[in-house]
């Protein structure tokens, strides 16, 4: 072995426990996944011929269509709509925060709950006796609670953005601590004003954090499954808890592999377009 | 009527959490004039030229440009521009989207703006550059493309931040004298931050010393080298021999010193200041001044050889004189050489090259 190849194979050698534990808990359900998604189920009896029935089975029925389109959707949405509040929570803190670290942990401080326990906390906000509903009546604004806050794709994406906002805070602040202070201080030397500096410098340095947190939430928010069941009701229902039923009462392996494949391929393609598109539209800024 | 200078400071202050970074400075810069601020690290040089630009604002004092008071003004609305020391290059911008970044701002015309790129990019022999990204450029090549997007806008005076600091001494070389060269051909007002004396002798028209925050003498290299106006000047610039002495007496345009291990010596008063009889002075000499002989002449004494330096035009010696507490430094042309085995040489200081600086 050269020297080199020796150092090389030392990196692998600190990859393997890793490795090993991700071979067996990530790889092989995915092959596994994959195999059963083109194969057929009758009953408790299982087809392993290999067949594209149970993508045909998806394509037939729009109703798959129609929750997997509001999955992506409010995944979108919830992504968008946590990157547009914690932009500015990330800026104060890379520019003007003196502690920067006390407000970093203060971000962090939801994750101190379980994710179960904030959805629920929704309920409690959202509910028919909920929060919302007894301070209207307080206040005489309704007679009766009002029943359009709780079981719908609003309520999933209010607590979708709850849930992840502070995954869009850490990478946005990362990128724009990296943000050299004489670059802002050229912009403004060359002509331009507070906002102009912040479109043409602030903002397309700091597109990878922007994009970072994009992914880091588009994609476990369009598989959430605990979100939609418990605030989502039967309008709210996303491609999870569909994914879920296939492998419980409905009994249809199959369908659920192939519905899973498909929504990871699906996401990872849009990731990649909207870190592309994104790249792109930074780039246009001159 | 007279037009206004191009840039006037007026008792400018700045401190930082009260320590006092730029003290009552005050002087003016005049249309086309390349003019230095130099001084040791952390002397307030930056600081006063981060006020003039706007980065921060001044304390107290007034800064005018172009007769025009821009104290409170923000960077973006001052005719001014800056090449900052670490460039500051936009690393999202390729080299013509850098130097066209100010007259976007601006809202020029995009025929325009790109004659005026091309034009810039000309100016600093960087011609087909323009798609070039900064990662792509070497230290000199970004140094020249922080100039040209700074005088790309045609500012009325150009702030240039220890521009050099950071190459090799041979590039820095070249690239005084191809600023020197832009700054004529552009007829714009050069403000340039530098802590190389030699750096600052060579470029400016004129220079503005400074210390601990203060400006201490601004005047025209020459002036400057050959009569500084304190020891802190005198030693900043150049090197010099430096002796305390007691004033006794005068004559006529003299003064007469006495000095420890010299004796008396009659020293020009350059005008001005009248040195009672009993003032201590310090007399000072630049070491080219001093002239040496092998042999006794009238008015010399003599010194013991402690130390020569060989620097390749020419020699730097060290003679011990008298108690030998103070050693006098003299440079020996090359081509006056030293008999060998000789240990001592008369030293003289000619009246005319005495500074009398006061205490």
């Amino acid at each position: 072995m050269t020297p080199a190849v020796a150092h090389a194979a030392r990196g692998y050698l600190l990859l393997t426990p890793a490795m090993a534990v991700l071979a067996f808990t990530m790889a092989a359900p995915l092959g596994l996944l994959l195999a059963y998604s083109f194969w057929t189920q009758h009953g408790l009896v299982v087809d392993t011929r290999l067949t594209l029935a149970a993508y045909a089975a998806i394509l037939s029925d729009p109703g798959f269509a129609l929750v997997f389109l509001r999955s992506l959707a409010i995944a979108a949405m919830a992504s968008l709509a946590a990157i547009v509040l914690a932009y500015p929570v990330a800026w104060f803190i890379a520019f003007r925060a003196r502690a920067k670290f006390l407000w970093l942990l203060l971000v962090t401080i939801p994750f101190w709950t379980s994710y179960l326990l904030r959805v629920f906390a929704w309920k409690v906000i959202l509910g028919y006796n909920g929060v919302i509903n007894s301070g209207l009546m307080a206040l005489h604004l309704v007679a009766t609670p009002v029943t359009f806050l709780l079981y719908n794709p609003v309520a999933v994406v209010l607590t979708l953005i709850h849930g992840y906002a502070p995954f869009a805070v850490l990478p946005i602040y990362v990128s724009l601590e990296k943000i050299d202070p004489s670059l802002l201080e050229a912009a403004a030397d060359l002509g331009d004003n507070p906002a102009k500096r912040f479109f043409r410098v602030t903002l397309p340095l700091s597109m990878s954090g922007v994009i970072a947190a994009f992914v880091l939430i588009f994609i476990p928010a369009t598989g959430d499954y605990v979100t939609p069941s418990l605030v989502g009701g039967a309008n709210g229902l996303m491609i999870a808890n569909l994914i879920q039923a296939q492998f419980g009462r409905a009994d249809n392996w199959p369908l659920g592999a192939a519905l899973a494949i498909t929504t990871i391929a699906a996401v990872s393609l849009l990731c990649v377009l909207a870190a592309t598109g994104a790249r792109r539209a930074a780039s246009r800024i001159r | 009527m007279s037009s206004p200078p191009l840039l006037e400071i007026r008792n400018l202050t700045k401190r930082f959490k009260d320590r006092p970074a730029v003290e009552n400075a005050g002087f003016t810069i005049a249309r086309g004039e390349f003019f230095s601020l130099l001084g040791p690290s952390g002397c307030g040089k930056t600081t006063l030229l981060r006020l003039v630009g706007g980065f921060i604002p001044p304390d107290d004092g007034t800064i005018f440009i172009d007769g025009e008071d821009v104290t409170t003004r923000p960077p973006e609305k001052r005719l001014v521009n800056t090449v900052f020391q670490s460039y500051a290059i936009f690393p999202h911008l390729d080299v013509a989207g850098n130097i066209a970044y100010g007259l976007r701002s601006e809202g020029v015309a995009a025929a325009e703006r790109e004659r005026r790129v091309t034009e810039a990019l000309h100016l600093i022999s960087l011609s087909g550059y323009g798609r070039r990204r900064p990662h792509e450029l070497s230290g000199g090549e970004r140094q020249r493309v922080a100039l040209a997007r700074a005088l790309v806008k045609r500012p009325k005076l150009l702030l240039l931040d220890e521009p050099l600091g950071a190459l090799d001494k041979h590039l820095r070389e070249s690239m005084q004298i191809e600023l020197r060269q832009i700054q004529r051909e552009v007829g714009i007002s050069f403000l340039f931050v530098t802590h190389d004396q030699e750096e600052a002798l060579a470029m400016s028209d004129r220079i503005a010393v400074m210390q601990h925050g203060r400006v201490l003498q601004v005047a025209d290299p020459k002036t400057l080298y050959d009569a500084p106006n304190s020891r802190a000047v005198a030693s900043f610039i150049g090197t010099m021999n430096f002796f305390h002495g007691r004033v006794i007496g005068s004559d006529g345009a003299a003064v007469v010193v006495d000095l420890p291990d010299f004796g008396r010596l009659p020293v020009p008063k350059n005008g001005g200041d009248n040195f009672a009889p009993g003032t201590m002075v310090t007399v000072a000499i630049r070491p080219e001044k001093v002239t040496l002989s092998p042999v006794p002449a009238p008015g010399s004494v003599e010194g013991r050889i402690a130390s020569i330096t060989y620097l390749g035009d020419r020699s730097q010696i060290k003679l011990a004189v008298g108690t030998g507490k103070i050693p006098v430094t003299a440079i020996l042309p090359q081509e006056q050489s030293i008999q060998p085995g000789a240990d001592a040489l008369y030293v003289s200081m000619p009246a005319v090259s005495i500074l009398l600086l006061r205490d």
